[in-house]
């Protein structure tokens, strides 16, 4: 286990730069520039962006300027925004704990409502309940969180007018009420997207249960007398989880990249909405930060999931 | 207009008969901004008039937060590096100017005691220099003093290249002088017409000298104020996530008495156009919204709410075709759209002029832009109520198949014009944006009565709008025949606005396509009289050459101005603005309140 931890984090390496090279090319390929609102300002003479670029290093060639970038991220210094003036890490640091406070929160509420679900569904197939929540599954992840975003606002906020619908960091108040203000703003953020994502777990749940759920061991602990709802949370649902566990933290470093359609309809400030902002100005070291810490993330967790699943599941063994 | 009818307009001012709005809204109607027709004006003598200050509480704060809604966030808080009008906006919260633009032209002293005219000796009769006296009693946030020894620095520390500010435009040719503790003079090398432009509205913020004076230079961008901003505005620093938010809180020192009215401001950005509508027309959670580019269906639908209403300020902003002389298709020299070229259509001053007449302004307007447009026939905008007499507009389909007939430009076997085996198929260009790509419609449905046939092209707006020399769409480069996009007028006077019709701003690969002459239109008389204009002192003729100019430019129909676009915003009903076409929606940020409706 020890040889193959180490093999793989070998591996990441040249992974990552793999990574960060097609990254960074596609981003110097791409057309556009930073200092594009200036340009198109009379006022601002041709000389000061000339300045500008210089700079920041903006006319050396590209293999320069990849070199200085890893350079500095080895150091630890992730870059200077263009477009803000501000270190990259500060920007990204400011959006962690909204991030993970709301998109964070979706995943958990996602798994609340995909396990009961999936694993009640596939308990008694085909019967009413199963077929109602299956169908309500299609439908969740077939509209666009967009849409379902949009109606919870037409609803919530301007028919009836119980939450607000543009989500403020920086609530006033403290205690019990900002708790209370807290889950009014974030809630239809979170159902929006956890909703969207409980989706599809529910029917990969479900599917994983069916799985187990046929196989003798089971029908050996039935008749050895056991309770129903021993057999399936005991026996059924551990062996059941272990794809699930998979899923799940394979999904994890989307909390981090975040949801960009729903931060952009509810404002929330989150990594996303950050991402999606540099992109459309051209902020490349901004860009270039948050993919690549997207990119470790997805690295990192795949590890960890490959770990778990051995872990999991005594059968599985490393080469 | 001539000069001399001007002077006569001027004098009808000066002796009662003629109310200054008027004459400000006539000179409006000919194509002047109303900062330009109030200089005009106050040259000859003509007092500013004292408007009476609206103005109604009678202390300090107790209003609550002010919560505005600026859909693109603003991403830095230092007013000279600014990218854009939102940073502009956000740095105006803590940051002033010696004075500011309202929206009748006049300018409304913030930080200077009084606005420098012939009388008080502020204005030298040559033009060369111009003298303010500051407040007394100013103080920045942190405490320290306000004085003249910041505005000294300011113009330094702008002026210095290796600060790379944006605003240098406006101060590296001047020099700025300390006369004493609380005056300045400024000093123009040459006779400056328009000289409030130093140390006035957006580009004139003045910053702490005791705290950026150790970031001079190329640390510029190493300061910690460009992020905690210390000025002398009427809220204080709190908190600010770029790109998200801004929170300032009251100023208890705040230099006018009784303002300002709010306990705390937050600037919120992010989302689009329309759901900062809905936030502050329908549900009232913001009490103001910046830049509501919606349609005007949608805005009345949600004024029904009862809780908000829309805003209209006139402005200098323009929505305008160009038609390309050059021949965008061929390479001359190894360069497209060469100066050297020939457009095979638009050489020929009828094909443009019937290519005018196939716009159909008065539809766009109607069906599209509703109140938040007007068309225009002037370069320089108009109201509808003025009318210049010196420039028509007319959509004619029948008239320009004439024109085009006798030009010699007869319908094929497929009803499209052609002549000389060419047929006249046009690629007209613009940014992403629906209703762009609506006006588009509109013109082609009236081309193709006339056997002009268009075919639409639409390109990203942040790659249509950027300076990228290798990507071929970018509206700099302009290689489509015919183009489309909104100018803006980003300062009262038009000379910056208007000298992007002369030869030296032609824009081509010389250059890297930087210029701003992007029809790459060539007119001796015209850069004579735009030479003319820059030095000319009396702004009565200088007035009197602008709208020559701007008629030279619209009777060649080299450009089609199609609607003047003012600026829309969202207000809630109780909240009282004060907002100006021609200077920043905070420019009077003090004087907000919210008051019974």
């Amino acid at each position: 286990m020890g040889t193959y931890l180490l093999r793989r984090l070998l591996i990441a390496v040249p992974s990552l730069l793999g990574i960060s090279v097609v990254l960074f090319t596609v981003l110097a390929l791409a057309p556009g520039d930073p200092f594009g609102d200036m340009i198109q300002n009379p006022n601002v003479p041709p000389e000061v962006v000339a300045n500008l670029r210089k700079q920041f290093g903006m006319d050396d060639p590209i293999w320069l300027r990849y070199f200085h970038w890893l350079a500095a991220m080895l150091k630890g210094q992730w870059g200077f925004s263009f477009i803000s003036r501000i270190d990259v890490d500060h920007l990204i640091l400011q959006r962690v704990p909204v991030t993970l406070a709301v998109i964070g929160a979706s995943q958990v509420l996602a798994l609340f409502i995909a396990l009961p679900v999936g694993i009640y569904s596939a308990a008694r197939p085909y019967s009413l309940f199963d077929r109602v929540a299956s169908t309500l599954a299609f439908v969740g992840f077939s509209l666009p969180t967009f849409f379902t975003g949009l109606l919870l606002i037409l609803l919530f906020s301007i028919k009836l007018d119980w939450l607000p619908f543009v989500y403020r960091a920086d609530l006033s108040a403290t205690g019990w009420q900002w708790w209370w203000e807290e889950l009014k703003q974030s809630i239809m953020p979170i159902t929006v997207l956890g909703l969207f994502q409980g989706a599809s777990w529910t029917r990969y749940v479900r599917s994983a249960m069916l799985d187990v759920i046929r196989l003798d061991y089971v029908t050996t602990a039935r008749s050895k007398g056991l309770k129903e709802r021993v057999v399936i949370l005991k026996h059924v649902v551990r062996n059941a989880m272990i794809p699930v566990v998979t899923l799940v933290a394979l999904t994890m470093p989307q909390v981090f990249g975040g949801a960009v359609v729903t931060e952009q309809i509810f404002r929330v400030p989150g990594i996303g909405s950050l991402l999606i902002d540099a992109i459309q100005r051209n902020d490349t070291p901004v860009i270039m930060a948050v993919t690549f810490v997207f990119a470790c993330l997805v690295i990192a967790f795949n590890l960890i999931a490959d770990i778990l699943y051995g872990w999991l599941d005594p059968r599985i063994s490393y080469r | 207009m001539e000069e001399r009818d001007l002077r006569a307009l001027i004098e009808d001012v000066r002796a009662g008969q003629l109310p200054r709005r008027s004459f400000i809204q006539q000179m409006v109607g000919l194509g002047l901004t109303a900062p330009m027709a109030s200089m005009m004006l106050m040259h000859a003598g003509v007092a500013q008039a004292q408007t009476p200050s609206a103005y109604k509480p009678t202390k300090r704060g107790g209003g609550g937060p002010l919560r505005v809604l600026f859909w693109q966030g603003a991403t830095l808080l230092q007013p000279h590096f600014a990218n854009g009008t939102k940073d502009q906006e956000g740095s105006r919260i803590f940051y002033e100017s010696l004075a500011v633009w309202d929206n009748d032209g006049n300018l409304v002293p913030i930080l200077a005691a009084e606005i420098p005219t012939r009388e008080n000796g502020g204005l030298a009769a040559d033009g060369k220099s111009v003298t303010w006296k500051l407040k007394r009693g100013v103080t920045w946030h942190d405490g320290k003093p306000f004085t003249a020894d910041d505005c000294v620095f300011t113009w330094e520390f702008v002026r210095d290249p290796a600060s790379a500010c944006v605003t240098i435009g406006v101060y590296k040719d001047l020099t700025v002088q300390k006369v004493d503790d609380y005056t300045i003079r400024i000093l123009y090398p040459k006779p400056t017409p328009f000289w409030a432009t130093a140390f006035v509205a957006a580009e004139g913020m003045v910053i702490p000298k005791h705290l950026f004076a150790p970031y001079a230079g190329a640390k510029s961008r190493d300061a910690p104020t460009n992020l905690k901003p210390v000025g002398t505005g009427p809220y204080m620093f709190v908190d600010f996530k770029p790109g998200d938010l801004v929170q300032g809180k009251l100023n208890p020192n705040y230099h006018m008495p009784n303002r300002p009215f709010f306990d705390s401001i937050e600037m919120k950005g992010g989302g689009d156009a329309t759901s900062a509508a809905r936030a502050v027309l329908q549900t009232g959670e913001y009490d103001y919204a910046w830049n509501l580019q919606v349609e005007d269906e949608v805005l009345q639908r949600m004024e029904k709410g009862g809780k908000g209403r829309a805003y209209i300020v006139d402005g200098g902003d323009i929505e305008f075709i160009q038609l390309n002389i050059t021949d965008p298709w061929n390479e001359v020299d190894g360069e497209r759209g060469s100066v050297k070229s020939k457009h095979f259509a638009f050489t020929e001053p009828a094909v443009r002029q019937a290519m005018a007449m196939l716009c159909d302004k008065k539809s766009i307007q109607e069906y599209i832009y509703g109140r938040t447009g007007k068309a225009t026939g002037n370069f320089l905008n108009n109201p509808a109520k003025f009318r210049s007499p010196n420039t028509r507009w007319e959509f004619n389909i029948d008239r320009a198949s004439q024109l085009l007939d006798a030009a010699g430009w007869k319908k094929g076997a497929d009803g499209i014009r052609e002549k000389n085996g060419k047929k006249m198929h046009f690629v007209y260009q613009t940014s992403i944006n629906s209703t762009r790509q609506k006006e588009q419609q509109i013109v082609k449905q009236a081309a193709q009565k006339a056997g002009v046939d268009l075919e639409l092209k639409s390109v990203t707006a942040s790659v249509f709008f950027s300076s990228d020399v290798a990507n071929p769409d970018t509206y700099g480069k302009f290689w489509s025949d015919m183009q489309m996009y909104t100018t803006t007028m980003t300062a009262p006077d038009p000379e910056r606005f208007m000298d992007q019709y002369t030869s030296v701003e032609i824009s081509q690969k010389a250059n890297k396509w930087q210029g701003r002459n992007i029809c790459r239109w060539q007119n001796a008389e015209y850069d004579n009289l735009a030479k003319q204009a820059s030095s000319e002192l009396d702004p009565v003729k200088r007035a009197a050459l602008y709208i020559r100019m701007n008629d030279m430019v619209v009777n060649d129909n080299i450009v089609v101005p199609l609607i003047s676009r003012p600026r829309v915003r969202g207000g809630n009903l109780k909240l009282t603005t004060t907002l100006s076409g021609w200077d920043l929606d905070f420019s009077q940020l003090q004087d907000w309140y919210k008051g019974e409706a």
